[in-house]
């Protein structure tokens, strides 16, 4: 009568689960970003590889470290979720390509352990961690962190193999001024400081199609549009996001870039050009949706959406950096707790405060 | 259809869940008559409400169909015996619940014959009145048959008085596993659709709507053949769990919402299952009490899964081992349920008896219950998403966590129906109704603690009174005494003195 004993803690309803999991969900968005990094090693060869897989591994080893530390049960289950291996690629992504070694070890540090860890852990962070990381490197180390190679394929010069990507990769030399050049945003921003307006200093040098295609300098990942795009409606249509972020980050950039450019064509870059330009794809479908820190209903996550957009574009548009996708989430995380405090979804039965609705008139027992 | 569930998706019209339903091959196996076990365990508690008080004595012969319990208090349904025999005790036996703690319960030796005692005269339910269907379904001892087993005229009663307007069938059976409504639409349309008339004459419901979800094409084709062009509307609803939740039938079939503080029948709806409807109608018609229901046996264990017709107070093993017991003796189990996946119990051991509630017993495997160790929240809002009544599962669980019950409430703990949608979608495995059933239970017992330390207060606060009531009493009464003494010795001493004067003035005088 063996089978008559209580063998297991009870447990609550419900006793059948639909199969979803956090590793399964970050293992969908790695498979989204994908084509655009294999695009990414394609343009800018071996060094971008090592780049990659060096700050990836940072971010586990110092995740790993951090566990360890704490004394945190099933380590090994907590880093096969795959949340440290996404940071670390959001964060790769966003680099300069030809980025010397110390980049991705010091970025690894600051958004694991300062952007992440600190704060409890996974699900805990108030900041995106591999935005943390971004705008730290950037603010600190200005110079390395704006070394936008040329895309090899079409540049002329010949693409280093694997030992020569290896040295550029560990001597962390200044990359020659002949490989290097300004993104589109940087370009536009020192040829306005210069005094040269937008209609002079763009004139003939975008052509649409390579923004589509990122065949031009910029940060190892953000430069390919398109992938990046078809990996984020991948993402909408598995139901990992959802569309709101991603628009309202859109139309926050587009609307008020298509105002001013209406008004001022020579000082304001035009909304195509700022859609396909920099981090703002990325931003909007990878890293604006990030599941921690932004809010959970449909209308917070279109205002946030819409302030990160907005916010970018002003600092696109007025501020002393080229880009400004890292800041605009940054302060935006900042302000999720609030919007989530305030918009908060009708329950069934009751009105938007929280009341129940009224009972009418000539009925009720 | 995907288009559509894309398109529904993309404006955020997309509460619930969409469970593999599992139905089949369950649902269409026809239903097996389990024939009278040699006892049966009926506990005395079957139902919301206040036990059953038992009317027989151990020992005692009883009929088939014989009051062996009856209600008590206004919320509670009597129990008949489901088939002759004696009454061989009245002890306890584990109760349908997780904690498999016992509940009192009278067993009954079968004694074969299978003979049914006098019932009540059969009568056209339509020339009785409302009260007398009502007095009819309470004697008959039926209860909600979809799980929550309220008793039904308690239902029936209050909407006659409420001046109900809609009487919404539930035929919806949205949890996986079950198909026993399934089965009953399919097979007894016809008797339905006559206990839905009835149903709908007790409470003056001048329509009624029966909800189907549409992975029921068969039931709905036969409900629709039997109902005709009559005020009784077969309506086919989504398949989408809890659809048969009451406020969500409600909604999609009516498209008026429940108050929060509200119950149907405040906004001229009533909700009965179809089950119920059978029973109301065996109940009104032929004078039969509730004895038997139908039970679906299923899941990846149960080997021969089906829908078996049982006597209530049957033990879950012996429907197993009727239904052809467990797939390799049960070496795979990994949980007994009682009811549906997503709310149902699961039970510590299958000695457990059938009630009139109980709709299904799964004998589910590992690889369908999925337990894992629960992982941080990555708030990625699905809880949200699915919530079918708006509310913040993610929120509500950190509150609770770090007991912060009234804030938990501020968001809606008290609006959730426990239906598992959240748990069901969560990613990190998180048991979030484990959170919520707990809050709940924390905050009734609070309630409790409050009670009886506010009495214990009103007592202690009616004790001080009276003992300075008494004590100021005892301080007047010694006052008024010392009062009297003294006014005494004062007229003595004035009397004393007015001798005294007279004795003097007659000197003189």
């Amino acid at each position: 009568m063996n089978s008559h004993v209580l063998t297991a803690q009870p447990v609550a309803s419900p006793h059948a689960h639909g199969g979803n999991s956090v590793g399964r969900t970050m293992f969908r968005v790695q498979w989204a970003l994908l084509p655009a990094t294999l695009f990414g090693f394609w343009l800018y060869g071996w060094p971008s590889f090592f780049m990659w897989l060096l700050t990836v591994a940072a971010c586990v080893g110092f995740e790993a470290l951090a566990l360890k530390l704490m004394g945190a049960p099933r380590i090994k289950a907590s880093l096969l979720d795959g949340s440290a291996l996404l940071t670390g690629w959001l964060l790769a992504l966003t680099l300069p390509p030809w980025a010397p070694w110390w980049v991705p070890v010091l970025g690894g540090f600051i958004a694991i352990i300062i952007g992440k860890q600190v704060f409890g852990g996974v699900g805990q962070n108030v900041f995106n961690p591999a935005m943390v990381a971004r705008v730290a490197l950037l603010v600190s180390f200005p110079v390395p962190l704006t070394w936008w190679v040329h895309p090899l394929p079409g540049g002329g010069l010949p693409a280093p193999d694997v030992v020569e990507g290896l040295r550029i990769f560990l001597t962390s030399l200044p990359v020659p001024d002949a490989m290097t050049s300004a993104s589109l945003l940087g370009h536009a921003k020192t040829e306005m400081a210069r005094g040269i307006d937008l209609l002079h200093s763009l004139g003939g040098e975008t052509s649409r199609l390579q923004s589509w295609f990122g065949v031009r300098a910029g940060s190892f990942g953000e430069s390919a549009t398109l992938l990046i795009l078809a990996g984020g409606l991948y993402l909408i249509a598995c139901r990992i996001i959802s569309w709101h972020t991603p628009l309202a980050v859109l139309a926050g950039v587009a609307l008020p870039a298509a105002i001013a450019h209406g008004i001022d064509p020579a000082r304001f870059l035009a909304p195509e050009t700022h859609l396909l330009s920099g981090a703002l794809m990325l931003g909007a479908f990878f890293i604006a949706t990030d599941y921690v820190t932004s809010p959970n209903t449909a209308l917070g996550q279109l205002i946030f959406g819409l302030g990160v957009g907005f916010v970018t574009w002003v600092i696109r548009s007025f501020g002393a950096y080229p880009e400004g996708m890292a800041f605009a989430v940054l302060l935006m995380n900042a302000l999720t707790p609030v919007i989530d405090r305030f918009i908060k979804p009708r329950i069934l039965g009751r009105d938007r405060q929280g009341k129940p609705l009224d009972i009418p008139e000539g009925q009720g027992a | 259809m995907g288009f559509m569930n894309l398109l529904k998706h993309l404006l955020s019209d997309d509460w619930g869940v969409h469970p593999d339903d599992h139905k089949r091959p369950a649902a269409d196996a026809p239903v097996r008559v389990m024939p009278v076990p040699q006892r049966l365990y009926l506990p005395l508690q079957q139902h919301l409400g206040g036990p059953a008080r038992p009317v027989v004595l151990v020992g005692q012969q009883v009929s088939k169909g014989e009051l062996i319990a009856e209600a008590q208090g206004m919320v509670s349904a009597p129990i008949h015996a489901p088939t002759s025999g004696t009454i061989v005790a009245v002890s306890e036996i584990t109760a349908p619940h997780p904690s498999g703690l016992t509940l009192p319960a009278i067993i009954l030796e079968a004694d074969g014959r299978d003979a049914w005692g006098e019932l009540p005269a059969c009568v056209d339910p339509f020339s009785l009145s409302p009260a007398e269907i009502g007095q009819r379904v309470a004697a008959a001892g039926v209860v909600g048959m979809g799980g929550a087993a309220f008793p039904s005229s308690v239902k029936l009663v209050g909407a006659s008085r409420a001046k109900v307007t809609t009487l919404v069938i539930n035929g919806g059976e949205c949890e996986p596993y079950l198909s026993c409504d399934d089965r009953l639409m399919r097979d007894q349309a016809a008797a339905i659709i006559d206990g839905i008339r009835i149903m709908q004459h007790a409470t003056g419901a001048n329509v009624a709507l029966v909800g189907i979800e549409d992975n029921k094409p068969e039931a709905i084709a036969a409900m629709q053949r039997a109902a005709g062009r009559g005020d009784v509307v077969i309506r086919p609803v989504p398949a989408r769990y809890p659809m048969g939740s009451e406020k969500q039938l409600i909604q999609v079939l009516t498209g008026t919402e429940v108050p929060a503080d509200g119950r149907p029948a405040d906004i001229g709806v009533i909700v009965h299952n179809v089950g119920t409807a059978l029973a109301v109608r065996a109940a009104v018609r032929e004078g039969k009490p509730l004895i038997s229901r139908l039970v679906t046996v299923n899941g990846q264990c149960a080997a021969y899964p089906g829908n078996i017709e049982v006597r209530i107070g049957t033990l879950a093993e012996e429907v197993i081992a009727f239904a052809g017991g467990l797939k390799g003796d049960g070496l795979g189990l990994a949980r007994r349920i009682m009811g549906g996946p997503m709310m149902g119990m699961q039970i510590p051991h299958w000695r457990v008896p059938v009630v009139k509630g109980s709709s299904g017993i799964l004998a589910l495997d590992a690889s369908e219950v999925a337990a894992q160790e629960p992982n941080p929240c990555i708030r990625c809002g699905r809880c949200v998403k699915a919530c079918p009544m708006g509310l913040l599962p993610l929120e509500m669980s950190a509150r609770i966590r770090n007991q912060a019950y009234d804030e938990a409430i501020d968001l809606g703990l008290k609006d959730c129906i426990a239906c598992g949608c959240c748990a069901y979608v969560c990613p990190s495995t998180i048991p979030l109704v484990q959170y919520f059933v707990h809050a709940k239970g924390e905050l009734a017992a609070q309630d409790r603690t409050k009670l009886r330390n506010d009495a214990t207060k009103k007592l202690a606060l009616q004790r001080q009174e009276r003992l300075a009531r008494e004590a100021r009493e005892k301080a007047e009464a010694a006052a008024r005494r010392k009062a009297e003494r003294e006014a005494a010795a004062a007229a003595k001493v004035a009397a004393e003195a007015a001798a005294v004067n007279a004795q003097t003035q007659g000197e003189s005088a």
